[in-house]
């Protein structure tokens, strides 16, 4: 068997949203070089909705597959439900990533979470009552 | 186009080993212990494979013992040099940092066991000091193991001038040769070395088979027991095919070695000055002493598997030190001893080109690299602090 799954290797060589955005709303930056894996996510967010998501990568295969299918996932869907994205529903929609390559998937959750954050922290009147 | 260039993982067979082998498998197939004439042809044709090998090293056929491989020969050698020393008391070994594991491993064991371990630095360029060597070796030194080159940065060690200082202080010297012998002179007499591991398919033989030299007098251990094969040092029936196309490889290696060297000197040459045109890219190891087919780069702002999957889209089979490539997270020990940070040793690409490998070939392998290193860059956070200038380049 193939180390990665074909999707994994769809989103890994035709990576989709790539890039940043000049004026985001929220940046996120997750991971660090010394273990192999840094992930910036760049949001546009309008009406509550994730308008458009970017993301840069420094890390392995995976890592690359995770952030492009995590911007898949929450481009066009309330901020809330993007709130909502877990690393199981990025690693099931990639068929699977092998076990020692989870955290990729955990690395994509926490960068979409820390640029969400980023924009409560940035407009505070937009974060949701009781948290 | 497609190129294999991790020859220092694995070798293709020789047609020349692969016409050998045969034979003993459809008709030679008796066991070389049986008294029946099909038993002793292939009896005899071991002591040829033996007599073969022992000369290309300037060894005694008596002092080679076949093994499953380079792994098996470290593990004896090693095991054997240090029951040897604690029968004197000696509980002492000398190593390096950048051993391969089956040497690094097998010392973590004798540690464990109650024996002390030195690891010898090997400095920016990947090059033991003989010096250091005088000074780390003690009365109580049983053995010195420092490799012959190194299997990833490719770094050919002072193996003659480390052999003299252990003959000179009585001290047991093993080298794992495995990258050395088929592709740079080896003579274990010249050489002042005590034992020697080496492993077929790192020159074209079949996988699964190797062999250890012990200087006469040097007394074994044995890590398999069972019947009297190999004069009682090495239980079970000999691997007969395995062995003779060893034997028919090192021999066409050792034939052609100063013809293959120039042709990968050269190859490699080219390929260096062509990857070192990579903006923050630095070579692995001594420019000079190294391996003839060997290439190990950092590339800063970007990781190892990455590019090693986008270069095989490009029929390029390479590899890296990188964590990612090693299950582990951290990058490859090799890189981190040589001084190598965290951070650039994830970008790490070897190429360990083949004897048939042309200019054409190389060219394509800079042209490739170029483009996949530049490609991963052009999203790569860290990449773009470093030329943001957030954070300092380090090549």
């Amino acid at each position: 068997m193939a180390l990665y799954s074909e999707k994994v290797m769809d989103h890994f060589r035709n990576p989709r949203n790539v890039g940043t955005i000049e004026d985001a709303d929220g940046i996120g930056e997750v991971g660090n070089a010394k273990c192999g894996d840094i992930m910036k996510m760049y949001l546009k967010i309008e009406d509550d909705i994730v308008k458009d998501v970017k993301f840069e990568t420094f890390g392995c295969g995976s890592a690359i597959a995770s952030s492009s299918m995590a911007t898949e996932l929450i481009k066009g869907k309330p901020v809330a439900e993007a709130m909502q994205l877990t690393n199981k529903a990025v690693a099931e929609a990639l068929d699977g990533l092998p076990d020692y390559k989870m955290h990729c998937s955990v690395l994509a959750e926490e960068a979409i979470q820390a640029a969400l954050e980023d924009y409560y922290a940035k407009n505070p009147d937009k974060k949701p009552a009781g948290e | 186009m497609r190129i294999y260039a991790d020859n220092a993982a694995t070798t293709k067979m020789s047609r020349t080993a692969i016409d050998t082998m045969i034979p003993y498998m459809e008709e030679g197939y008796g066991n070389p212990s049986s008294l029946y004439v099909l038993g002793q042809q292939a009896k005899e044709a071991l002591d040829e494979a033996r007599a073969t090998i022992a000369a290309v090293i300037n060894a005694d056929p008596s002092e080679i013992l076949f093994t499953s491989g380079g792994s098996e020969a470290d593990n004896q050698a090693i095991l054997s040099g240090a029951a040897l020393g604690a029968k004197k008391g000696k509980k002492h070994i000398i190593s390096t940092k950048f051993e391969h594991h089956a040497v690094l491993h097998t010392l973590n064991k004798l540690e464990k066991e109650g024996y002390e371990i030195t690891l010898l630095d090997v400095h920016e360029n990947g090059l033991v000091d003989p010096e250091e060597l005088k000074e780390a070796i003690r009365e109580d030194t049983a053995l010195v193991t420092i490799m012959f080159a190194n299997n990833e940065i490719g770094t050919i060690q002072p193996i003659r001038e480390l052999g003299a200082i252990c003959r000179e202080k009585g001290v047991l010297f093993h080298t794992d040769a495995v990258q050395a012998v088929g592709h740079i002179p080896v003579d274990v007499k010249a050489d002042n070395i005590d034992m020697l591991s080496s492993s077929a398919h790192k020159y074209h033989g079949p996988k699964g088979v190797g062999f250890l030299y012990f200087k006469k007098g040097v007394r074994l251990q044995n890590l398999i027991e069972g019947g009297a094969q190999e004069k009682g040092r090495r239980a079970g029936t000999e691997n007969v095919p395995g062995i003779m196309a060893m034997a028919a490889a090192l021999k066409e290696a050792s034939d052609n070695l100063e013809k293959n060297r120039a042709h990968l000197t050269a190859a490699r040459d080219r390929l260096i000055a062509g990857l070192s045109e990579i903006p923050h890219s630095a070579l692995n190891g001594d420019r000079e002493k190294r391996l003839p087919g060997n290439v190990n780069f950092c590339f800063e702002g970007i990781e190892g598997e990455s590019l090693l999957l986008l270069l095989d889209d490009k029929g390029i089979s390479a590899s890296s030190g990188s964590a990612c490539t090693s299950g582990s997270l951290d990058p490859s020990h090799v890189l981190l001893a040589i001084g190598r940070v965290h951070d650039v040793a994830h970008g790490s690409l070897r190429l360990s080109l083949g004897e048939d490998i042309t200019d054409e070939e190389v060219d394509y392998l800079i042209q490739s690299t170029k483009e996949v290193v530049e490609y991963l860059r052009s999203f790569s956070p860290v990449w773009r602090d470093l030329e943001a200038g957030k954070t300092p380049h380090i090549l």
